[in-house]
């Protein structure tokens, strides 16, 4: 069961389009920041797997420019996938 | 997993998030983040203000149990409207450092061992008396802090001023702001800036005077960030010896040779008077001019004395004075081109532009630092600029309560909670609110900081209580005066929450609840009186400094002037400090109305707060209409004629280079507390030397290298940091003096300004050499 939190760069002007996306997936929660392009994203997944191919649709959304992990709470399996991307 | 643990995972996850962002982007906020559920249960939001800078930042803190498990920034409060800095954001990780203070310690055959606390304070007590009794009263004496609430710094002040009768109370707010508080005197005769941050909401200009605003006070730097972001035409124009984040950000970054400042201010009234840009129906109406003593010295010598004597003047011979500081010939002193100081002239001098200027260590950290404080507040005063909206000469703390503690209860050697020891009317006021008698009070100040440690060198001072503050990494020249501490017949009772190179040399180390482990008010930069409770209970056996003061006084014998319960002991205290304040001109916010607020800003009269002083549309105090400097006899602001004088020691063949100190974004003043904190310590784990790239260059410096800086009174080895955060122009270096590894204040020099004896932590000579 893990769950992870980023920090997310929109692509120039897309940080609305971004926000949108990401809480059209399953298993985030996106908090914006007041007063700078950026965004928190928080995934609590039931399992690797679905961390895994979340993790996947979100680093592919078009309005992403970069994603950072910052934390990080999940099982030894979970952790290699994320490291494998 | 249960649901309230994984509630906690997340919620510890976000609060990561918000942690590096807020490194990586100052001032950032995410109000949409509400969080209320915690590991153990629902998590109380408490209000207080910040632990660390003078901005007064308001916090809440998220307690779940007896544990302080998150902050964020306090909405009500108008200093930040919810942002913080990286600081404030995990301050309360200052409080769990693994090596916290809880158990007394005691000297013993030259070894601290841990006794209780009632046998540290007996210890206390009985030395003071001892040593009285010996020595007589002035061989004791307190070092306190703007760190100090106000309650502590009241309790030290009537103990050691009122009962005991000796006139060395001091703080380490001498080292930061007396410069400042003595400008304002000579200019005003009132202490503390007449304006108010939401200048920043107004002005149009803002003109930043050696001040690192984007490191030193983030929130009000990402303040003005904003209020550029929202209108094209607001300038920032950062003067600084050294380039900085806050050059960098800034429309224009203006650097000038150290002390240099002093020509430039005095060029820029060149030229407002030159082009006639003066306001004349409010120079006319509202100042005099006046000069004063020059060729003043530096107090490099023990028990050096000087008092100036102001002498009227006037416009003419201003005018006159003047001319030796036209642009050109100050171009020549100060590297700031003539073009540059006739557009900073130009700046100020337009009358449709608002103009804010801020200032902080670079400009009282200085031999000079009253003379300059004066001469920014002339150009403003020339212009008309000043106590309103936008328009404002605006001098920030470094302390929570260097102006709540050190500058209004006053606890520096020549003050008194109102006036200052040498009139008889401040004494009888004292004297009667304290119910002691009036000749209890010494009418002579004795020792201010730098001197204080002198006397403790000499052995005119035999005993000293530190609270708040750690002297063995901050006191310049510090070799001399750790030694003299360490000398035999030496007592040191060190007040902390951690250990330090003070508590090292202690006697006696009392543990010290910190920050919301106990009750108490800081009073920030711009009037701001803040209360915050103790929200969370005291660690281990540490007592509140306020509550150590009064045990110590009542073991001396002085149980009438300390009567007070452990319950209500912060509100009586407020209760009878407040009287001291009871006029227009300063009265202060009931206790009542301090604990629901996020803080009140005096003169608080009629249920009224004021944001501009000295002008009658704002300030219940002003007796006239339009503007009324109250402060002074003649209800003028001073306009003074000020000279440039060169810095205490410059550079020269054999120590090249100026040696420039100061902080970082990431650690407050010693790092005693931020050192503590991971991610703190983890982002800026050691001190470093800034070399300029070129002089790196021709020392076959690189990056990383080992560096030798050495003065005429020591030196130090440290790691080279080329483009770094910082960089000095040619012929400076600049060390940080957080990290009590590299102690740079056994390099520096014990120079002060003789009129607000502030020691100059900015300018000394040095030479550098590769390891």
């Amino acid at each position: 069961m893990p769950v992870f939190s980023y920090l997310a760069h929109p692509v120039e002007g897309a940080k609305d389009k971004l926000m949108n996306e990401v809480k059209e997936c399953d298993h985030c929660e996106v908090i914006p920041a007041d007063n700078e392009d950026i965004l928190i994203i928080l995934t609590d997944t039931p399992d690797d797997d679905a961390e895994k191919k979340l993790w996947k649709k979100l680093t592919n959304l078009k309005s992403m420019r970069s994603l950072d992990m910052i934390f990080g709470h999940a099982g030894e399996d979970a952790r290699k996938n994320i490291k494998k991307g | 997993m249960d649901i309230t643990r994984r509630k906690f995972i997340k919620s510890a996850a976000v609060n990561s998030a918000i942690a590096t962002a807020v490194a990586l982007f100052p001032g950032i906020s995410f109000s949409a983040w509400t969080n209320k559920e915690g590991a153990s249960g629902q998590i109380l939001w408490e209000k207080t203000p910040c632990r660390f800078c003078g901005t007064g930042c308001g916090l809440l803190v998220g307690v779940s149990g007896d544990r302080a498990v998150a902050v964020k920034g306090d909405p009500n409060c108008s200093v930040n409207k919810g942002l913080c800095c990286v600081k404030g954001y995990h301050s309360i990780q200052a409080l769990y450092g693994k090596d916290r203070l809880t158990k007394a310690m005691v000297r013993k055959n030259g070894k601290l061992v841990t006794v209780p606390v009632k046998e540290a304070l007996d210890v206390i007590a009985n030395k003071m008396q001892e040593t009285i009794k010996k020595h007589g009263k002035d061989s004791v004496a307190m070092y306190g802090s703007g760190q100090w609430t106000i309650p502590d710094g009241y309790a030290a002040s009537k103990l050691f001023k009122g009962c005991i009768g000796t006139n060395n109370v001091e703080a380490n707010a001498r080292l930061c702001m007396a410069s400042a508080v003595v400008g304002f005197l000579t200019s005003f005769g009132k202490d503390e800036p007449m304006g108010c941050y939401d200048d920043i909401d107004h002005a149009d200009v803002f003109i930043t005077w050696g001040n690192n605003m984007a490191e030193m006070h983030p929130v009000l730097f990402s303040r003005m960030l904003a209020r550029r972001k929202k209108r094209k035409d607001i300038r920032i124009i950062d003067l600084a010896t050294r380039m900085t984040r806050s050059g960098q950000a800034a429309d224009k970054a203006i650097i000038f040779n150290p002390q240099t400042d002093l020509a430039i201010a005095n060029a820029i009234c060149y030229e407002i008077v030159r082009n006639d840009r003066v306001n004349w129906d409010f120079v006319k109406k509202h100042c005099s001019f006046h000069k004063g003593k020059t060729g003043i010295g530096y107090g490099i010598e023990d028990h050096f004395k000087f008092k100036d004597k102001a002498q009227n003047s006037s416009f003419q011979e201003f005018k006159t004075f003047l001319k030796d500081y036209t642009p050109e010939k100050v171009a020549k002193i100060s590297g700031v081109s003539a073009m540059d100081i006739k557009y900073l002239a130009s700046v100020y001098g337009d009358p449709d532009k608002k103009v804010t200027s801020f200032w902080c260590m670079g400009m009282n950290q200085h031999t000079r630092g009253t003379w300059i404080n004066n001469l920014v507040y002339n150009i403003h005063l020339l212009t008309g600029k000043i106590s309103t909206p936008g328009n404002s000469p605006f001098s920030l703390t470094g302390q929570p309560s260097a102006c709540g503690t050190v500058r209004e209860v006053g606890t520096l050697t020549h003050k008194l909670p109102f006036g200052v020891v040498m009139k008889e009317k401040a004494r009888e006021k004292a004297a009667k609110i304290w119910k002691v008698p009036v000749k209890n009070i010494d009418p002579k100040p004795s020792y201010h900081t730098v001197e204080m440690f002198r006397a403790l060198d000499r052995g005119d001072i035999r005993f000293m209580w530190v609270q708040v503050t750690n002297p063995m990494v901050t006191i310049p020249n510090l070799k001399r005066y750790r030694d003299g501490a360490q000398k035999k017949d030496r007592f040191l009772v060190v007040s902390d929450v951690y250990p330090t190179p003070t508590t090292d040399v202690a006697d006696v180390i009392l543990p010290a609840a910190m920050w919301i482990e106990r009750e108490g008010f800081y009073g920030n930069s711009e009037r701001r009186t803040q209360h915050f409770e103790q929200i969370l209970p005291a660690q281990g056996d540490s007592i509140c400094d306020t509550w150590q003061i009064i045990e110590v006084a009542r073991r001396m014998g002085f149980e009438k002037q300390f009567p007070w319960k452990q319950e209500t002991y912060i509100k009586d205290i407020w209760n009878e400090y407040i009287q001291f304040h009871d006029y227009p001109a300063h009265r202060m916010a009931p206790y009542n109305l301090l604990k629901e607020r996020s803080g009140v800003q005096w003169p608080f009269v009629n249920g009224k707060e004021t944001k501009w002083r000295f002008n009658a549309k704002y300030d219940p105090a002003c007796e006239q209409k339009g503007f009324d400097f109250y402060g002074k006899p003649d209800r003028k602001a001073w306009i003074w004629l000020r000279p440039y004088e060169p810095a205490a020691e410059s550079p020269d063949r054999e120590y090249p280079f100026w040696l420039n100190t100061g902080r970082v974004l990431e650690h407050w003043h010693t790092g005693s507390m931020t050192r503590r904190i991971p991610i703190l310590h983890g982002s800026m784990p050691a001190a470093y030397v800034e070399l300029n790239p070129d002089d790196a260059a021709d020392l076959g410096i690189v990056n990383n290298s080992k560096v030798k800086i050495t003065s005429r009174r020591g030196s130090i080895v440290m790691i080279a940091s080329i483009n770094g955060r910082g960089r000095p122009p040619r012929g400076m270096v600049f060390v940080p003096f957080f990290d009590e590894k590299y102690l740079i204040n056994e390099v520096t020099l014990d120079a002060f300004c003789p009129m607000s004896k502030q020691p100059d932590y900015k300018k000394c000579a040095v030479k550098i050499e590769r390891v």
